[in-house]
């Protein structure tokens, strides 16, 4: 671990933070943090949700007011008013959630605020030129005059990025900047980050995928309850003790062990296309107890297949047999009429309604059981939503609006709602996106009970390391087509990515 | 289905009594503290300032004046509850009379008052549901949708008596409106009241009810749970239009008379009640309780400043300021919880 920032011996051109802290009423979210980012460095700065990160970074670009603490930026002491400030003084952020103008063209998006003018007009001329030659910079392909509407995420995000490279940045702050790129996207960010490092662009990287940070940290900053708790000189540490540091307690297992499945085939897939052709011609079976993984990049189809599967989406040929019956895929209710639930991919907008409370989310689509004849009885109500909430272990109340519980506790909400049924086939789309490191192990081993107690289960996963960890079974998908189906002892890291990048 | 409710509609009488038995009749007013406490204030000050409020002739008036308005702002707090608007309900409320004059009356079909309700509730309800298929199928906004529905309904009024007005009806339809049985409830006032507690225990204890309001926190949430969100959604813009057309029955009687100009604006007001009542545009949140009382906020606040001799002009400012009172202090509370 490193000295203190505030003895270091060679004070550099970069930035130091200086035991800032903040508080929003009794809860402190900070603490006396304090690190330093030098220059061409990328700092990675890890923790849990809550851990405090957020705040650093929203202190530092200038959205919130710190309550105690110094920064020095450049030699000279920096308290930016406004992100307008920040900006100006060299330091951007790009969000997690991209703040692109979407019916804007890429190059006023780069100059959105500041669009050069001639005449009164604006000069689309140099203003497109100009764009181009920061996107070159990056090395994208991107025509300046195209709607950022129709570019995909990782384009986006680019653009972002040269949005802040056109505004002179020499700091950016990168907040999960690949929690929604594939393998191949995530290379190039890497190799831009790495470039302009080379030119003495600094970066505190946030991130919850500890594998990436050996490949693009310098060093690495660990938080908890807003304290900075590690702090490491190289990155290519055991993620095993980042992750012990960052929930302050040993972490034994991450995956619970597997119990071998069953012998009855319970969920059959044969040759389903969508009519988009996002997949084509998929095959498979799950029994009885087991899980199949699926895995492959951003875009190969894995979300529109189990989507499908569960009726939300249309298809345009095959069929699905659960437990040996057709089943008609017209829409989500019959599907779960037929036993296949669906925890979908994104929790807040598609899992729970965030504004009604645990009850209210657990009896929609429960209406059969706590509603009989139609009849919604609050108390029934209740009752199930006691049964759901013990019986997976939520932390929350019946009547707790679901928007106040943290990422893993709204994912087991959508779980209990539909393990009651119970269901024959449970199909998890991404469980643990968002969800903290520590919460996810409890996430597992709710998944692992399900296939326990007799259900096929299908968990799609962007994270390599929990479809092995997780899965008998992994299908691996590659631009829409099926490219295998690895049994556990031959499924590795490297074959899977080998099929998914065929 | 989850959410069918087949065969258990004729067992409303005792399983609403059980329901409601089973929890506190509080809970169709929760979340409308703000808003009732601005109708109990309203009531204190012009009880105060004037001597003729607080009487119970008075009041019965009030009843009577926001008959129309409270039946029509019953269909649009389900449309509000999903997440939709509906601006077609002034029109459909024009176009409703007009069909029920033109079926009724001797100089037109002459076929007898009841039928021309029927047919009046049967064009009201086919709107709706135009609208919703518009939503749901079409996939139009519903801001679109029904100003688009505003425009045909009332053209088609107009159509249907060349723009004149229809007067006359029979003594036993006007009085609906005029005699108080019991010395206190003309039919149209204990039709709102009726109205107005069937659709709040079906939003409370109903599985479809409940439903609407999952369809309005989060439409694919509901989707995917197996709700199914389009024809419940047609349902809903059926029901609305239904409810606008009887609200131009009720209009008609008290009127004596039936007019293809009626109607103009009053989306805006239905729209005002139920959002001073405490619903949110965004869907999910709002209540008939809550609606009530803003239908009675506006219908107090119009009689209030009538019996002051305030100008109606000022009362269209007055009415204004509250709405956008009534918002704010809602939006400022909810920020601070």
């Amino acid at each position: 671990m490193s000295t203190e920032p505030r003895q270091s011996e060679s004070p550099h051109n970069g930035l130091f933070v200086n035991g800032l802290s903040k508080s929003y009423g009794p809860v402190q979210v900070l603490a006396d943090a304090s690190f330093e980012v030098r220059p061409g460095e990328v700092v990675a700065l890890l923790g849990e949700n809550g851990a405090g990160k957020s705040t650093v970074s929203n202190i530092i670009a200038g959205s919130t007011k710190p309550d105690a603490g110094i920064i020095i930026w450049r030699g000279e002491p920096y308290s930016p008013a406004n992100p307008a400030a920040a900006i100006e003084a060299g330091v951007g952020m790009i969000h997690q959630e991209l703040k692109l103008l979407p019916d804007l063209s890429v190059a006023e998006n780069v100059y959105v605020g500041r669009l050069p003018m001639r005449g009164g007009r604006i000069d689309r001329a140099t203003m497109n030129a100009k764009a181009s030659a920061q996107l070159k910079r990056l090395g994208l392909d991107v025509s300046p005059e195209r709607k950022v509407r129709t570019l995909r995420v990782a384009a986006q995000q680019q653009v972002e990025i040269a949005k802040a490279l056109a505004l002179n940045a020499e700091l950016l702050i990168l907040d999960e900047p690949t929690a929604a790129l594939g393998g191949e996207e995530t290379e190039l960010l890497f190799k831009q980050i790495r470039k302009l490092k080379a030119e003495g662009m600094s970066f505190i990287y946030i991130s919850h995928r500890l594998d990436e940070i050996a490949q693009i940290a310098d060093r690495v900053v660990v938080m908890r309850d807003g304290r900075i708790v590690a702090r490491h000189e190289r990155a290519d540490i055991p993620v095993r003790t980042v992750v012990e540091q960052m929930v302050g307690r040993s972490v034994e297992r991450m995956f619970p062990k597997l119990s071998p499945p069953g012998d009855k085939t319970v969920l059959e897939v044969e040759n389903l296309s969508s009519p988009e052709r996002s997949f084509n011609n998929v095959s498979f079976s799950v029994r009885s107890g087991e899980i199949l993984g699926i895995a492959g990049l951003i875009g190969a189809g894995r979300t529109e297949l189990v989507r499908a599967i569960a009726g939300a989406d249309p298809i345009s040929s095959g069929s699905v047999r659960v437990a040996g019956q057709p089943i008609s895929l017209s829409g989500p209710a019959a599907a779960i009429e037929a036993g296949v639930v669906l925890v979908p991919e994104d929790r807040k907008e598609q899992g729970v309604v965030l504004e009604q409370t645990i009850g209210e989310n657990l009896a929609i689509g429960n209406f059969d059981h706590v509603a009989p004849r139609g009849w919604v009885f609050p108390k029934a109500v209740q009752r199930f939503a006691e049964a759901g909430i013990s019986r997976l272990g939520v932390k929350g109340r019946p009547n707790q609006a679901v928007g106040k519980l943290s990422g893993g506790n709204q994912q087991k909400v959508i779980i209990a709602k539909w393990v009651s049924r119970p269901p024959k086939v449970f199909i998890l789309d991404e469980p643990t996106r968002g969800i903290d490191v520590g919460a996810r192990a409890a996430i597992y081993d709710v998944i692992a009970d399900l296939a326990r107690s007799g259900m096929a289960v299908v968990v799609v996963s962007s994270d390599l390391e929990e479809v092995l960890g997780l899965s008998h079974r992994v299908l691996v998908l590659s631009r829409g087509r099926q490219r295998g189906i690895l049994d556990r002892d031959e499924a590795s890291n490297v074959a899977v990515m080998e099929l998914a990048t065929s | 289905m989850a959410v069918s409710n087949d065969t258990s509609e004729l067992n409303v009488g005792t399983g609403a009594a059980q329901a409601v038995s089973g929890a506190k009749l509080s809970a169709l007013f929760a979340g409308t503290m703000g808003p009732l406490i601005g109708l109990v204030l309203l009531c204190l000050a012009l009880a105060l300032t004037t001597d003729t409020f607080l009487t119970v002739r008075n009041i019965l008036n009030v009843l009577d004046q926001v008959t129309v308005l409270g039946i029509m702002a019953i269909g649009m707090t389900l449309v509000i509850l999903i997440g939709g608007i509906d601006l077609s309900v002034g029109s459909v409320l024009a176009l409703a009379s007009m069909v029920m004059g033109y079926v009724a009356y001797p100089d037109y079909l002459n076929l007898g008052v009841p039928a021309g309700i029927a047919a009046a509730l049967v064009v009201a309800a086919l709107c709706g549901l135009v609208s919703g298929l518009l939503v749901t199928v079409t996939k139009l906004p519903p801001f679109i949708a029904t100003l688009a529905m505003m425009s045909v309904a009332r053209g088609l009024a107009n159509m249907i008596t060349d723009g004149s007005q229809i007067v006359g009806f029979p003594a036993w339809f006007t009085n609906m409106s005029i005699v108080r049985h019991f010395g206190f409830l003309s039919v149209t006032v204990g039709l709102m009241i009726v109205l107005a507690i069937v659709f709040a225990i079906f939003l409370n204890y109903r599985a479809t009810g409940r439903s609407l309001y999952a369809i309005g926190g989060s439409a694919e949430v509901a989707r995917l749970s197996g709700i199914p969100v389009k024809s419940l959604t047609n349902w809903v813009y059926a029901i609305c239009g239904l409810l606008a057309g009887l609200a131009g029955i009720v209009l008609a009687a008290r009127l004596d008379s039936v007019q293809p100009s009626s109607g103009v604006g009053y989306e805006l007001d239905t729209i005002a009640a139920v959002v001073i009542g405490g619903a949110s545009l965004s869907g999910g949140i709002g209540s008939i309780g809550g609606t009530a009382i803003g239908v009675a906020i506006i219908g107090v606040l119009r009689n209030g400043l009538n019996l002051l001799g305030v100008s109606p002009f000022v009362q269209q400012v007055v009415i204004g300021v509250v709405i956008a009172l009534a918002v704010a202090t809602d939006t400022w509370r909810r920020r601070r919880q």
